[in-house]
């Protein structure tokens, strides 16, 4: 059993735990993710890291509530445990000193940006992030994209707070100034992963993205978690999950992202007495 | 009496009724079916039975013990070998092996040596906590198992009664690897490898589930901090695509996706438990092995009008048990031999509609010995499918393997192990089981396991006696 350590809501649906896991504190690193379940009928989710402590032992996740299983995930309380927890999953961001690197983030993607900016900066990267919501109240991490970048940009698709867009269009205009970007990672929906691929492909600028697709096990033992990347399938679970974003098959993704959408709406009826509306992206 | 040359059938639910649940097909033998079965072995001095055992079981003084209905001496006969004897009597291809040389198999059918394993099994496993052995004092050496299918629980479980303090690391969070999450509950209820995975915590094992080997600690982490030595167990996890176009069309499956969603998740219980899967009407499995039989048989159970096994080779090749592909063709599972897609077409949406099949002939045999199939040009043609699993093999899991430096392997990717020892390139090191030998048998895996803990052993004593003199 795995215990909530921390819990706190940064917006409206949108969720951190801090859960304590040693061994898996021990040895994550940015751009991994973990899996968990809740207790014994609940599905297996892969939550991407958004923190971790070795000090203390603890990962943190930031995460929406989209359907059934992210909602019991934050109704739970500090104090509360997880049944399963299991990481550090994945490949790591390859942190090099690049020079000039764009960090974009958008919605609850701006959690697993954070952990990978700090690092960049640390490696002695100019890292400038741009992060972006549906409007301010969605906005999280702020402070700390801030605290881990030498300039940061802020965007919402309403305009009440920063510029009034989409973050695209702010990396558009970064990509336009003075000076060389030498990367440019990105994570947030597959829509916008995917424009940001196509801002950044004339620049020719390499751009990595995490794909987030459905997981069972996440060892590379089902395959659910496929992905074409320039034409060759490949396991987001351990040969991702960031991938070069000129060569991801989107539409693809897409499509097995949504693969489990009426299922989703049937098991948050059954077990919420809901009609299910999905909320997802 | 002369003895019967047929065994004592062994009752079970009829195929139009199993097919509406995941309820165990088998329903084992009573207590006077098993001592009627008892009787036709013929207890012979030579026991050639014994040699067709991958863990050694003296097969005929257990079935003496059924004959008097002494049962309990029965399983504790069976027990001094092998750990797993309710999973063995489900699972083994006994065909292959005990049974296989058996005096009666000359002339008629052979003791059911399976059946009537289980048969004990059960009854222990009925009237609850079974009588543990007697543990030799500890030797002080610890050994971490990596992974807790049938290799790694038998290595486990007779290092724990060698006197050494083992721990069994799972990256799953329940104990049994693939008899979990690849063998479906019809026909090995998870309820009786929980049991058997009980008896060996109660050999002083301890499993942490959770804990994946290769990312979460390494194989040398391990021997650095404090393990003694490792024995590999990780199987044949990684599943084998056929690389053809429309492959990741939306209802193509793995066959461990589709099994371990089924068995592990417990999908065919959706929406109560909260896994799904989608199963449409029309289900092509393609591969004729166990678990392309278990896939088949599982799509029916989940609603399927119509589940087909698509076969590059014939009948006489499939590699499946004849018991289970005599099961699924019971049930109405349809067989398609000599051939195989080449192509998936989706609809609008991506989800899978049909496939190009092309025809196959048998040709020269090839390594395995089995005639070559040889596509037959021109002969492409459309076949109905909205939900694909592909059943053609797994290949070893690379987590551990990529992150343990030295580790040898094999052509095939597998690890480079002696057979009798499971000795690996690495001193201290073992593996059997799948990582071995690719994807085999249940029984096998369980005898590597056993020959490894003998080994890990002598190992061991080894490294005391040169630590002491």
């Amino acid at each position: 059993m795995y215990r909530i350590v921390k819990k706190k809501e940064l917006a409206k649906n949108i969720k951190l735990i801090e859960v304590e896991a040693p061994m898996v504190a021990a040895k994550a690193a940015a751009g991994q993710f973990v899996i968990l379940r809740i207790d014994e009928p609940g599905e297996r989710i892969p939550l991407t890291i958004a923190d971790f402590n070795r000090e203390q032992g603890t990962i943190t996740m930031i995460f929406q509530e989209v359907g059934y299983t992210t909602r019991k995930l934050g109704e739970l309380k500090e104090g509360d445990f997880l049944a399963d927890f299991v990481g550090p999953l994945g490949q790591p961001s390859e942190i090099e000193k690049y020079g000039r690197v764009v960090c974009v983030g958008g919605g609850v993607g701006v959690a697993p940006v954070y952990p990978i900016a700090r690092a960049l900066k640390e490696a002695g990267n100019e890292v400038i992030s741009i992060i972006g919501a549906r409007n301010r109240e969605l906005l999280i991490l702020e402070e700390e994209m801030r605290a881990v970048s030498d300039e940061l940009l802020v965007a919402t698709d309403d305009g009440s707070y920063g510029r009034k867009g989409f973050v695209t269009e702010l990396l558009d205009e970064v990509l336009r100034r003075n000076g060389r970007v030498d990367r440019v990672w990105a994570i947030g929906p597959v829509v916008m992963m995917r424009a940001v691929a196509e801002v950044t492909r004339p620049f020719g600028i390499p751009t990595i993205v995490s794909m987030n697709p459905i997981m069972v096990d996440g060892t590379g033992m089902c395959g659910a978690c496929r992905v074409s990347v320039g034409g060759e399938t490949k396991f987001a679970c351990v040969d991702g999950p960031e991938f070069d974003a000129h060569l991801v098959d989107w539409d693809l993704a897409l499509r097995r992202l949504n693969m489990y959408r009426e299922e989703e709406a049937q098991a948050l009826a059954y077990h919420s007495g809901e009609g299910g509306n999905c909320r997802c992206q | 009496m002369p003895v019967s040359l047929k065994k004592t059938p062994m009752p079970c639910q009829p195929p139009e009724e199993r097919i509406r649940n995941f309820q165990e097909v088998a329903l084992g033998y009573t207590e006077e079916q098993a001592r009627m079965e008892a009787e036709r072995c013929l207890q012979c001095k030579k026991a050639p039975c014994r040699q067709g055992c991958p863990v050694e079981i003296d097969i005929p003084a257990f079935i003496n013990f059924i004959k008097q209905g002494d049962f309990e001496s029965a399983i504790k006969k069976i027990k001094e070998k092998n750990n797993l004897p309710a999973i063995c009597g489900r699972v083994c291809p006994q065909e292959n092996q005990c049974e296989k040389y058996c005096t009666l198999s000359k002339k008629g059918e052979p003791v059911a040596i399976g059946r009537l394993e289980r048969f004990v099994a059960d009854y222990e496993l009925a009237r609850g906590e079974s009588e543990l052995p007697t543990l030799p004092p500890p030797t002080g050496f610890k050994v971490a198992v990596v992974g807790s299918g049938p290799a790694g629980l038998t290595a486990a479980a007779d290092l724990a009664r060698m006197g050494h303090k083992v721990t069994v690391f799972e990256a799953l969070h329940v104990p049994g690897g693939v008899l979990m999450y690849g063998i479906p509950e019809f026909r090995l209820p998870k309820r009786i490898v929980q049991a058997e995975v009980d008896y060996i915590r109660r050999l002083g094992v301890e499993i942490r589930t959770n804990s994946v080997v290769g990312k979460m600690v390494t194989v040398d982490e391990l021997l650095e901090n404090g393990y003694d030595a490792v024995f590999i167990g990780t199987g044949a996890g990684l599943p084998y695509f056929m690389g053809i176009p429309g492959e990741n069309l939306l209802g193509v499956y793995s066959a461990n996706e589709f099994l371990t969603r089924t068995n592990l998740m417990k999908a065919y219980l959706f929406p109560q438990y909260l896994t799904p899967i989608k199963v449409g009407e029309r289900v092509a499995v393609i591969g004729a092995g166990n678990v392309a039989m278990d896939a088949a048989r599982t799509a029916l159970r989940l609603g399927a009008k119509k589940s087909m096994i698509v076969y590059r080779r014939s009948a006489e090749e499939m590699p499946a048990r004849k018991e289970e592909v005599e099961n699924a063709r019971e049930e109405g599972v349809e067989f398609h031999f000599l051939t195989s897609p080449v192509e998936f077409h989706g609809d609008e949406a991506g989800w899978v509609k049909r496939m190009t099949c092309i025809r196959y002939e048998l040709g020269e045999p090839d390594a395995s010995g089995r005639r070559r199939p040889v596509p037959v040009p021109g002969s492409e043609y459309h076949m109905e499918a909205d939900t694909v699993v592909i059943a053609i093999g797994q290949g070893p899991n690379p987590l551990v393997l990529r992150t343990t430096p030295g580790l040898e392997l094999t052509k095939k990717g597998t690890i480079a192990a002696d057979e009798e020892t499971g000795a690996t390139s690495r001193p201290g090191v073992f593996a059997g089981g799948d990582i071995v030998t690719g994807a085999a048998t249940v029984i096998l895996a369980m005898g590597a396991g056993k020959k490894a803990a003998r080994a890990i052993d002598a190992y061991l004593r080894e490294k005391g006696r040169r630590s002491h003199g």
